[in-house]
């Protein structure tokens, strides 16, 4: 057995501390080769999206305390940007999820975008498998993103709750870049905040003009105060995706793994070289990039 | 470097740490900040759960010759020799030597500079590459201050 085939067999046996360090291969771009038939339970992965400072870790923090009542296994991923200048990062979502603490059937990861050659949505995917193989039940993915982010939760959610709050409205512009329809909820926090109540009712409209009728619900609620935390577990538990998002899906996972294909390709440095010298074209580029698969 | 922040027990001084964290990130690196009010147990923990390279702890209240051996010691005692420890916040002179046995590498009390601390962190990163023991484990006796 190869060193890190006895840490995989060790986390699977359940070692929390080489569950941790397999995470940290991954993050680096590492390939683990697992086997198929490892997710033997009923896992979900449900990831929590939203502009910045709407109450995202808070609500995060609820969702692992409901859980964990329940006697579920809850890991998180929290992403937060690094800075594309200096690389470094400040992570801090974890200030906000107290029951981030409660002890052994709690396990929370905090990441940064940086560091990840293949970008960090293939490393999620492969993140959240880990995870689930190890007997993790419920896995929550929290990024910031609005739209326009480069993450792509819908690649490896299989519920998402986008979060708004007030005097933000960002989700309409997600409305507008199309992205809104692939959430399952739609959560405006913050309902001790009056202004919230507006957010509400503008999404609701928004909804109200497009002629799916399988635009999703929108819900208030306050994290802090614990509002309406119950509805909007039993919303999430009970949401049906509809059919045409799962082929949305597939479509995000092979742009994430194409992604990571090219981004990770040894080839890369010499063809950024290759085409900024001239001495090959974009598509050529992109050929050799493709051509090129990791064993 | 992977860092976790922590605010160790019922000290309520966050200002100090809240400004190394940012600090620590606009020099390159990643931190982790815990909040306030964590237990040794909960620290430990979450240094695993984030596989840090290093913990930086900052206590104000005088509360340090209890809990940092303790924490050491939890760091220990579940695999986590190699992490390295180093403190802030307000530490009198005489608990220093005290607080170098248990394996923590550096000190830095108030009005402590930015770039003294960032040379800190470069100094172990070489150390590491060198193999040289930077953790609270394999203590060869090495610190910075
Ligand atoms: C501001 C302050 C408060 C504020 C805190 C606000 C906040 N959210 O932080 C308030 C008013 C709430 C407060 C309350 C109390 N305080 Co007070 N407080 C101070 C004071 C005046 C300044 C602390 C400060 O913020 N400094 C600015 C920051 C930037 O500096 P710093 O924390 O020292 O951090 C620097 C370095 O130490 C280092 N550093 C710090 N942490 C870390 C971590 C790492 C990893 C690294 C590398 C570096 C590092 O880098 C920083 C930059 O150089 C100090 C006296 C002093 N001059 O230190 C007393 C002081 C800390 N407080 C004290 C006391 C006793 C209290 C109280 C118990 C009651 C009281 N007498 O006021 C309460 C307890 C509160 C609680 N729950 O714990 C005592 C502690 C005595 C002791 N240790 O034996 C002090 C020393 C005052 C004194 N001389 O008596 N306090
Ligand atoms: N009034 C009110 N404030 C809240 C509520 N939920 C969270 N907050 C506050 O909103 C701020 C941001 O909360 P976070 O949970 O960190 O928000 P976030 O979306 O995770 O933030 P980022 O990760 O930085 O994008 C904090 O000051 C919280 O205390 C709520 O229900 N009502
Ligand atoms: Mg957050």
């Amino acid at each position: 057995m190869t060193w890190k085939e006895k840490l995989l067999q060790s986390a699977l046996e359940g070692s929390r501390r080489d569950l941790s360090r397999l995470l940290t291969m991954i993050e680096k771009g590492e390939e683990l080769a697992m086997s198929k038939g490892e997710e033997n339970h009923d896992y979900m992965i449900l990831g929590i999206t939203g502009p910045p400072g709407v109450g995202k870790s808070t609500l995060v923090g609820r969702i692992i305390s409901y859980w964990k009542d329940r006697g579920k296994k809850v890991a998180v991923l929290a992403i937060d940007p690094s800075s594309p200048r200096t690389g470094g990062a400040l992570l801090g979502d974890r200030v906000r999820m107290d029951s981030a603490n409660s002890g052994e059937g709690v396990f929370v990861r905090s990441l940064s975008t940086r560091g990840n050659p293949g970008g960090i949505s293939a490393s999620l995917m492969a993140m959240s498998k880990l995870l689930a193989s190890c007997g993790w039940e419920k896995i929550i993915i929290e990024t910031v993103g609005s739209g326009q982010s480069e993450i792509k939760i819908v690649a490896f959610a299989d519920k998402i709750v986008l979060v708004d709050g007030p005097d933000r409205g960002d989700i309409i512009q997600a409305e507008k870049a199309g992205i809104i329809e692939l959430a399952d909820l739609v959560v405006v926090n913050k309902s001790d905040v009056p202004s919230a109540l507006k957010v509400a009712e503008n999404i609701r409209s928004a909804f109200s003009f497009s002629n799916e009728n399988d635009s999703p619900e929108v819900l208030l609620v306050s994290a802090e105060r614990n509002d309406g935390i119950e509805e909007m577990m039993q919303l999430i538990q009970s949401s049906e995706s509809p059919l045409w998002r799962s082929r949305i899906k597939i479509r995000e996972r092979l742009l994430s793994l194409w992604d990571h294909r090219l981004m990770s390709s040894p080839m890369l440095n010499q063809v950024i070289d290759d085409i900024e010298t001239g001495s090959i074209s974009l598509e050529d580029g992109l050929d050799i990039l493709s051509g090129w698969k990791n064993e | 470097m992977k860092i976790v922040m922590a605010k160790p027990g019922l000290d309520g001084h966050d200002r100090g740490a809240k400004v190394i964290a940012r600090a620590l990130r606009d020099g390159g690196h990643e931190v982790v900040y815990t909040g306030l009010r964590r237990t040794p147990e909960e620290i430990s923990r979450i240094v695993m759960d984030e596989d840090a390279t290093a913990l930086g702890l900052s206590t104000l209240s005088g509360a340090h010759d209890v809990l940092v051996p303790r924490i050491c010691e939890l760091l220990r005692e579940s695999g986590m020799g190699h992490v390295m420890v180093f403190l802030g916040g307000i530490i009198p002179e005489r608990d220093h030597g005290k607080m170098f046995l248990e394996g923590v590498r550096a000190i830095f009390g108030p009005g402590s500079k930015t770039e003294d601390i960032l040379a800190f962190l470069e100094k172990s990163e070489s150390r590491i590459e060198k193999n040289l023991p930077i953790g609270v484990f394999n203590d060869d006796g090495w610190h910075w201050n």
